[in-house]
């Protein structure tokens, strides 16, 4: 359903095709996709209509340079101001002050607050060594405190004891008066789900606010957010005031245009990033891996990285010296299946691939999914122990047997031997490049350039893909 | 659209005005470019803006927009006469799927599975349904398939006690396919009418908790091949244009029958679902109107419609 930008934005210079400086007619044609691109995005409305002028003063005129098209240009325009506009640099979690260092979490119900209590909590007490205390001021979830209290002993950051019928600015209180008493460097106030136009509950923050005076004040909101984003984050500035914004379920698929509208109404920096629910996936902002996600040109840097990060060292090692040996068998084909679903399955990877539009519609036609990979999880699962180490054993009557074993058919289980056997191929070719050639490779076969292992080809098991989810 | 530089200080200047200063709230949206005038290019273009604002999306947006212009372009309008009339049009694509969800009474149980991304409100709408179904008599269950979130089933716990409600629950980490299995089995033993059962929230986008779900239903089913009978959706009403690949994925993976919407106290309009009812035709059972046990409503297209284009406040 979204196009990406630079190929709608392909479609309207292929219609003018000029060089030279650009018009604003160009420019104005150009950012009518711009701004549809930026309202599929959910970058509310006002927003999208300051950054469009914004925009067309700094094209109009610009020189395209001879080896860019005019789209690219356009493309590169509008992608630098969005990350200028993001916030061009990573803005970190201050906690300069005399500790203990209060740090208040607020947003709607549901957005994420407890859980980013704890991620940020844990973090500072691996990364900085600080000593963190959390309590939680939500008298309202049912089971909101032992919520807190099991995500303490799960990432080992002491929880306030919880008393029973306290009301929450009592609890701040106390949180503050034992920190001070033990010695700790930071209190997290993980806060009650509440509606921005909610006059009491606002009202609760703010006395909150008012006892503690927190040295951060963090918005944490769901990247999922339509329109409303600017009536919350300008709601919450403006009568909590906020120092910062945590973008949580950015493991989604959601394009991310909250961010750009909550930056720009509050002039608040995106602190921090949420990117799953176990106590890790927390992630430092980077504003150019959003733009490109928000103008649907996918997050090359990401991807890169999410790539890189997940390999397991090991499994690449083990799996180098197996080609080496020549020993890559079904069972490690199976291994790399597994952990390319884990990533986030194909959907995950493909999303956040530049070109998403062309690319979905390739996977749409070769019938490649998820699905797919699971079917041939079971094809490998329903061979035996040594039919796994050589293929060759592999006759009809045995392939019969395994496509009647895994519920498919004969003609899937070939092609899945077929794949196997590719695959073995492009890894004794890529043998000689090392392990980051591997990587680069793995990660081309993956994405199925033209000429190269395309979709359901061997590219499949890009060489190690790992990373649990949960 | 190169027109609208020197005519900054004319309407569209007004409309941007508006919109920035207040809430950006559709009806304000509309109030702004409807006092009276006349309806023709440019006031549809902001008309569809003021829809834009309020989730529906750019495409349908500007279908709505573009419906009303054919009806009645370049003739004087007021705002209200502009605003009855959208109502009209969005009432229209919400009529057939405002539809309430009505256990079968020969089954016994009539299994209900509730699903969505994380944080939608899937619990507390569990524990909302219920009440409304003990309020109607019906002997109900509760199964604490959440066995992943820190303190989920305590959670839903409490909502059973709220409800009256008896609820199957299992230690932290425990598979969540057995325990549903269970919870039915149990649900038959004890006669229950009806059988809620909670889920971890999951992103659409994660094959794996995906495939989890989709073996729940697979083990449920072989104690009751019908079963679930109702798999909700529940879908927060802050969401944006996302929501599509939420029904698509949620949809095609566990067969979702009906659609809950909640959050709707707050200021988001939920105009994603008009979008929705029109792409996907699926019944939207009931609406979230805040965090009490009585915070559950039917979803009445044309209060919603009238609500969308602020009408009726
Ligand atoms: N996928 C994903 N899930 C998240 C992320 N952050 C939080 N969650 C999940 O979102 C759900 C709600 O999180 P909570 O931390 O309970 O949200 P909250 O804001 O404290 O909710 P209330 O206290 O009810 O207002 C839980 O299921 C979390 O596991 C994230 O970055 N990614
Ligand atoms: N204002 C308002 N809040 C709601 C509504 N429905 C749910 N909530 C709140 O939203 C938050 C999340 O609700 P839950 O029921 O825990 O959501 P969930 O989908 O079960 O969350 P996970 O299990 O963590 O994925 C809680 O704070 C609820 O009180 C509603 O209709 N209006
Ligand atoms: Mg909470
Ligand atoms: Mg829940």
């Amino acid at each position: 359903m979204f196009e990406s930008l630079t190929s709608k934005l392909g479609e309207v210079f292929d219609r003018l095709r000029r060089r030279g400086a650009l018009s604003e007619a160009d420019v104005t044609e150009a950012l009518r996709a711009v701004r549809v691109a930026l309202l599929e995005a959910d970058v509310a409305l006002p927003v999208v209509k300051d950054f469009i002028d914004a925009v067309r003063t700094k094209a109009v005129g610009q020189e395209v340079l001879r080896s860019v098209t005019p789209g690219q240009m356009v493309v590169k325009i509008v992608h630098d101001h969005l990350v200028q506009v993001l916030g061009s640099t990573a803005a970190a979690i201050d906690l300069k002050t005399s500790p203990p260092a209060p740090v208040l979490m607020v947003g709607l119900q549901g957005s994420g607050k407890t859980t980013t209590t704890a991620k940020l909590a844990r973090r500072l007490k691996q990364r900085e060594r600080k000593k963190v205390l959390m309590a939680s001021l939500d008298v309202a979830r049912p089971a909101a405190q032992h919520q807190l209290a099991v995500l303490g002993e799960q990432s080992e950051v002491a929880t306030l004891p919880i008393v029973p019928g306290e009301p929450p600015l009592a609890i701040a209180r106390r949180a503050m008066t034992t920190a001070r008493l033990e010695g700790y460097d930071v209190v997290m106030l993980d806060t009650a789900g509440r509606l921005h136009i909610d006059d009491a509950l606002m009202a609760e923050v703010t006395a909150v606010r008012d006892a503690v005076n927190p040295v951060e004040t963090l918005l944490v909101a769901d990247a999922m957010t339509g329109q409303d984003a600017v009536n919350v984050a300008k709601a919450f500035a403006g009568r909590v005031g906020i120092s910062g914004i945590v973008l949580t379920r950015v493991d989604g698929d959601a394009r991310g245009g909250a961010a750009l509208s909550m930056r720009a109404v509050t002039g608040q920096p995106i602190k921090l990033i949420g990117t799953g629910e176990k106590l890790d996936a927390l992630e430092d902002f980077h504003p150019d891996r959003i733009a490109g996600r928000i103008l649907g040109m996918g997050d090359v840097v990401g991807l890169v990285e999410k790539a890189a990060e997940t390999i397991e060292r090991e499994e690449a090692e083990k799996l180098a010296a197996k080609m080496q040996a020549g020993t890559f068998d079904l069972d490690d084909m199976a291994n790399q299946l597994r952990q390319l679903r884990k990533m986030g399955g194909l959907g995950g990877v493909m999303g956040m691939l530049p070109g998403i539009g062309k690319l979905k519609q390739q996977m749409a036609g070769a019938n490649i999914d998820d699905k797919v990979i699971r079917q041939q999880e079971a094809i490998i699962s329903s061979m035996t122990k040594k039919e796994r180490r050589n293929v060759n054993l592999l006759n009809a009557s045995r392939r019969k047997r395994i496509a009647a074993g895994s519920g498919t058919s004969v003609q899937l289980v070939n092609r899945l031997i077929k794949q196997y056997q590719d695959m073995s191929r492009m890894m004794k070719q890529v043998q000689k490049l090392g392990k980051s050639g591997l990587m680069r490779a793995g990660l081309k076969g993956l994405f199925g350039g033209g000429g190269g292992p395309g979709f359901g080809g061997p590219g499949f098991g890009g060489p190690g893909f790992g990373g649990g989810q949960r | 659209m190169s027109d609208t530089a020197p005519a900054r200080t004319g309407w569209l200047a007004r409309l941007k005005a508006g919109l920035a200063k207040t809430t950006a709230k559709l009806s304000d949206g509309i109030a702004q470019v409807f006092v009276r005038r006349r309806l023709d290019a440019r006031a549809i273009e902001e008309l569809e803006e003021a829809l834009i604002a309020a989730d529906l999306g750019p495409a349908t947006a500007q279908r709505l927009a573009g419906g009303l212009a054919r009806l009645k372009f370049d003739r004087d309008v007021t705002v209200d006469e502009v605003r009855t009339a959208l109502a009209e049009d969005v009432a229209a694509i919400l009529t057939p799927v405002a539809r309430p969800l009505v256990p079968d009474p020969a089954r016994k149980p009539h299994v209900i599975l509730v699903v969505g991304v994380n944080g939608s409100g899937k619990t507390t709408t569990i524990g909302k349904l219920a009440h409304h179904f003990r309020v109607g008599g019906a002997k109900v269950l509760l199964a604490a398939g959440d066995t992943f979130r820190a303190a989920a089933a305590e959670q839903l716990k409490i909502w059973g006690e709220r409800s009256g409600a008896h609820v199957v629950a299992r230690e932290p980490g425990a598979d969540a396919a057995a325990l549903a299995f269970d919870a039915l089995e149990q649900a038959r033993r004890d006669g229950a009418d009806v059988l809620l059962i909670d889920t971890a929230g999951r992103l659409h986008n994660k094959s794996d908790l995906m495939a989890e779900l989709a073996k729940l239903v697979r083990v449920i089913r072989k104690l009751d091949a019908t079963a679930p009978h109702d798999c909700l959706l529940v879908l927060d009403a802050t969401i944006g244009q996302n929501a599509h690949q939420q029904v698509e994925t949620f949809r095609e993976l566990v067969q979702v029958t009906g659609l809950v919407v909640t959050k709707l106290d707050g200021t988001a309009k939920g105009g994603v679902l008009v979008a929705l009812a029109d792409r996907f035709k699926l019944p939207v059972h009931a609406i979230g109107v805040g965090e009490t046990i009585d915070d559950l409503k039917p979803f009445d297209a044309h209060s919603f419609a009238r609500s969308l284009m602020g009408l009726d406040r």
